[in-house]
């Protein structure tokens, strides 16, 4: 280089003077500029990854504590006087019935009276367990056994360690009664922290020790598997109608541009479209899955239908006149050949859609899943709520114990996304192939 | 019998007439030794189409509109001091009444409703066995017309084909159907709801108030419906906070993975900001409430402002920034990636840095497509909802303060609609009035933007 320009270099002046001491200053800084430039880009990306950490983080730091429950140790007489149960009751054949009529409320309440002096420490639905366990073993009616049972929110706080000392004491939020019993129980070994299993096996419940994800998640899986039983054959078949049989005509034109607009319009408005058409107009239930699943199915639609275009569009037209060469029907080229081909892009798209699905909430507002339901689901036509309702109504709640399911339950809800995703990627990867 | 009874017995029927016009046209084959010219399958399918088809029909159409015939007819059947009034009292009354004919409730709590129950449940099963047999009836007329129809010559193949050309275009109707009943349902309530008040009052008032008195001699009891405040908390949310955070990362974020990143890094990073796509709008909403909404708040008690809101539009639009920015990123990757190589080359041979020739050149060249994905961001943003139903607050403040609590348009339908009302008040009728504002803003930024973005690639193809 210095060889090249011997001139410039003595003479020192002109637009290529290399070796100038201006012109190597513009050059550092306009490499100074480009490495600035560079870390600014990879600045934003740290920006948009650290929030998703941060979230993450926030999220599971909060929700892990929502998996576990204190519980509370209690010797628990099975009388059956107390009860007013006797065992040929519950050989009998309204054994179910006699159960649920037997007072295990007062039987649980006396027993922690007469252990630590008062019942407070217990959950009010602690009983239910207890009931359960007889349910389980007849066999215990007139012994007595040592049972954890679920523990107030105030002895959950405490126990989790939530409770901040140092704040004066009408602000903590527990009282110091509360306290002093606790360390009681403490001194006695009576509190442990367990897995919270009715957190995974209950549906909601105004008291947050008791409530739980599963009626939630049962109402999701209801909602979805209507979305995906109407929007799944009706979007393949569009799509195969768009793709390979229709005219190129008006009617065809507006078909594709409703559906490009649909993929665009706010979900809020289709939950708008549900309330005026499903419920007002044919009067379906409130609250129900199915009307759930058929506003989601029409907001999922569009999205199928473009994947699936995209899919079919991607078989090579050989295979199509190959079939069609040697006399097979359209019908034939497309049920043997061109959808066999197409239907891992079919899958992948559909699977993002209902992902979405699963995880929008704003229609379902609307249509009135934002009921409380304390029973799990049995049907689609039951009342019932999804997961991110749930979330959604759980977030208002003002119990402390709260803040820690409504964490938990949106890491049930991105676990089950994950999975969900990790299925498309996994097909994608599998079955792409390119001709 | 239920209806599902008979929807059952009908199928069977349609399955046993596909095995008869199968196995007969099987037999023709053999028999006369005369070339058939559609296989057995197709025969036996034409059969089983058309028994199933007229009877599923007939059976749908009654499960949609039967309720309301048996409804009247009930009704009509009851003497005339027990019926009830038109409107919401007959609404009332029929909801009582399938209640307790479903058994969702025990017993009627109206005298007149326990009094139509054995009515309405006669009604309604003479009407099911009425529709019933005819559709058994129409399945054994269909099967049984296809079957004996079927010969060597007959095309089997080219009647099913038809048929299936026919469901398949009936299938992609269900597009423009739902797009006709969003305008049609958004159109007739808006109506209804200009009717009571003037769309001018509603375009440009500036006083939202939509909580409606009980009685009519209360103070305040006409409710104020004015919605530029809402328009504003939209706009100013979505269209500006949000896009404050998110063209800058998106754009940066979008230059540095197509030009920057090694092959490896793009392929780890881009996966990591799709998944910000896909977390659930209201896990966002949950966050921007819980944790962003108190910094905010504390930030701003920091530097002095002492009546700082716990519910701001800085939060709600950061967040909503946040979530944007893939969406950005996406469409500025693919405007950039679309920009001919050789104006690139041109200018890195020119002896410009790549820094240089992204500022200079490859963003002007891609900025038609760039714009169109920001206006594509903008119509997703001001229509989101979960953030800003949790975050934004239900204040209708007409202000530029970012640390205020505004509310937007997606806020307020939610909150006019959810909980317990009667359908016809003005109050929630203008959430449909809001959802037809809503509908047609971003149907036109869609168009817009998508025109946009049609022509760039256009210019380089």
């Amino acid at each position: 280089m210095s060889s090249a320009v011997p001139q410039d270099e003595q003479i020192g002046r002109g637009p290529t003077a290399w070796h100038s001491e201006a012109m190597r200053r513009r050059v550092r800084r306009r490499y100074a500029r480009e490495r600035r430039f560079r870390a600014l880009g990879l600045l934003a990306l740290t920006i948009a990854a650290g929030f998703l950490a941060f979230l993450l983080i926030t999220i599971v730091s909060d929700g892990w504590r929502g998996f576990q429950r204190a519980e509370v140790a209690v010797e628990v007489d099975f009388d059956p006087a107390r009860l007013g149960l006797s065992e040929a009751d519950l050989q009998g054949p309204n054994a179910q019935a006699m159960l649920n009529r037997a007072n295990f409320r007062a039987l649980v309440r006396d027993a922690a009276s007469e252990q630590y002096g008062s019942a407070t420490m217990l959950s009010n639905g602690a009983w239910l367990s207890v009931r359960d366990e007889v349910r389980g073993d007849p066999e215990l009616l007139g012994q007595t056994k040592r049972l954890w049972l679920v523990a107030a929110p105030y002895v959950d706080l405490l126990a989790k360690g939530h409770i901040d000392f140092d704040m004066p004491p009408e602000r903590r939020g527990v009282s110091a009664e509360q306290i002093s019993d606790y360390r009681q129980l403490r001194s006695a070994d009576a509190v442990r922290l367990g897995f919270n299993s009715g957190f995974l096996r209950k549906a909601n419940s105004t008291n947050s020790e008791l409530a739980g994800v599963w009626g939630a998640f049962v109402g999701s899986v209801l909602t979805i598997l209507v979305t995906l039983a109407i929007s799944f054959p009706i979007g393949v078949m569009t799509a195969i109608y768009l793709e390979e049989y229709a005219p190129k005509n008006r009617v065809t034109d507006i078909i594709e541009v409703s559906i490009n607009n649909l993929a665009a319009v706010p979900s809020i408005i289709f939950g708008l479209l549900g309330l005026a058409v499903f419920l007002n107009f044919f009067g379906m239930p409130r609250s129900a899955p199915v009307v759930g699943g058929l506003t989601l199915a029409l907001m999922t639609l569009p999205v199928i239908v473009i994947s699936a275009r995209v899919a079919l569009q991607s078989v090579p037209p050989s295979i199509k006149d190959a079939a069609l060469g040697i006399g097979a029907s359209r019908l034939q080229v497309i049920t043997h050949h061109v959808l066999p081909v197409a239907l891992p892009g079919i899958l992948t798209g559909t699977i993002i859609g209902i992902s979405r699905a699963l995880g929008e909430t704003a229609p379902l507002l609307l249509i009135g899943m934002r009921a409380f339901v304390s029973d799990i689901p049995g049907g689609v036509t039951q009342p019932a709520t999804v997961l991110p309702v749930q979330i959604f109504l759980w977030s208002d709640e003002v119990g402390r114990g709260f803040v820690e399911k409504t964490s938990a339950a949106i890491m049930v809800l991105l676990a089950v996304l994950l999975a969900m995703n990790g299925v498309a990627i996994y097909l994608r990867n599998k079955f792409e192939r390119r001709w | 019998m239920s209806l599902g009874g008979f929807a059952l017995v009908v199928l069977v029927l349609a399955i046993a007439s596909y095995a008869a016009a199968r196995m007969r046209a099987a037999a023709f084959g053999r028999a006369d030794g005369a070339r058939l010219h559609s296989r057995p399958v197709y025969h036996g399918t034409w059969a089983f189409v058309l028994a199933l088809l007229p009877a599923l029909l007939l059976v749908s159409v009654w499960s949609i509109i039967g309720g309301n015939i048996v409804a009247s007819q009930t009704l009509a059947q009851l003497p005339e001091a027990a019926r009830p009034a038109a409107g919401i009292a007959r609404e009332t009354f029929l909801g009582e009444l399938r209640a307790v004919v479903d058994g969702t409730i025990a017993a009627a709590f109206d005298p007149n409703v326990a009094a139509a129950v054995p009515i309405y449940r006669q009604t309604q099963s003479q009407w099911t066995l009425l529709i019933g047999g005819l559709a058994i009836l129409l399945a054994l007329i269909g099967g049984g017309y296809a079957w004996m129809h079927s010969k060597a010559d007959f095309r089997a193949r080219t009647n099913v084909e038809r048929i299936a050309t026919i469901l398949l275009a009936v299938a992609s109707l269900v597009a423009i159907l739902t797009t006709f009943g969003i305008v049609l349902s958004l159109l007739y309530e808006s109506l209804e709801f200009f009717s009571r008040v003037s769309p001018l009052e509603f375009i440009f008032g500036t006083h939202w108030s939509p909580q409606t008195a009980i009685r009519s001699d209360q103070v305040g009891s006409t409710g104020a419906f004015g919605a530029v405040p809402l328009f504003w908390g939209t706009i100013f949310i979505g269209a500006v906070i949000a896009m404050l955070v998110a063209i800058p990362l998106g754009l940066m974020s979008a230059i540095y993975l197509t030009q920057y990143a090694r092959p490896g890094a793009r392929k780890v990073l881009k996966p990591l900001l799709e998944i910000l796509a896909g977390v659930p709008t209201v896990v966002y909403g949950y966050f921007a409430a819980l944790t962003v909404a108190p910094a905010v708040r504390d930030f701003a008690m920091s530097i002095g402002i002492a009546g700082a809101s716990s519910e701001s539009a800085l939060a709600a639009g950061s967040v909503m920034g946040i979530m944007i920015i893939p969406f950005i990123s996406s469409m500025a990757d693919d405007s950039l990636s679309a920009v001919p190589g050789a104006m690139r080359d041109g200018s890195l041979a020119m002896g410009a840095t790549p820094s240089e020739t992204i500022k200079r050149v490859l963003v002007p060249a891609a900025l038609p497509g760039i714009v169109g994905g920001v206006l594509l961001a903008v119509s997703r943003a001001i229509g989101e909802t979960m953030i800003v139903v949790m975050a934004a607050g239900q204040a209708a403040n007409l202000t530029a303060n970012p640390l205020e609590s505004v509310t937007t348009v997606t806020a307020q339908i939610v909150q006019l609609l959810t909980g317990d009302q009667e359908f016809d008040s003005a109050k929630t009728l203008s959430a449909f009035a809001l959802g037809l504002v809503l509908f047609i803003v971003t149907l036109l930024l869609n168009i817009y933007a998508l025109a946009v973005v049609k022509r760039y690639r256009e210019a380089y193809e």
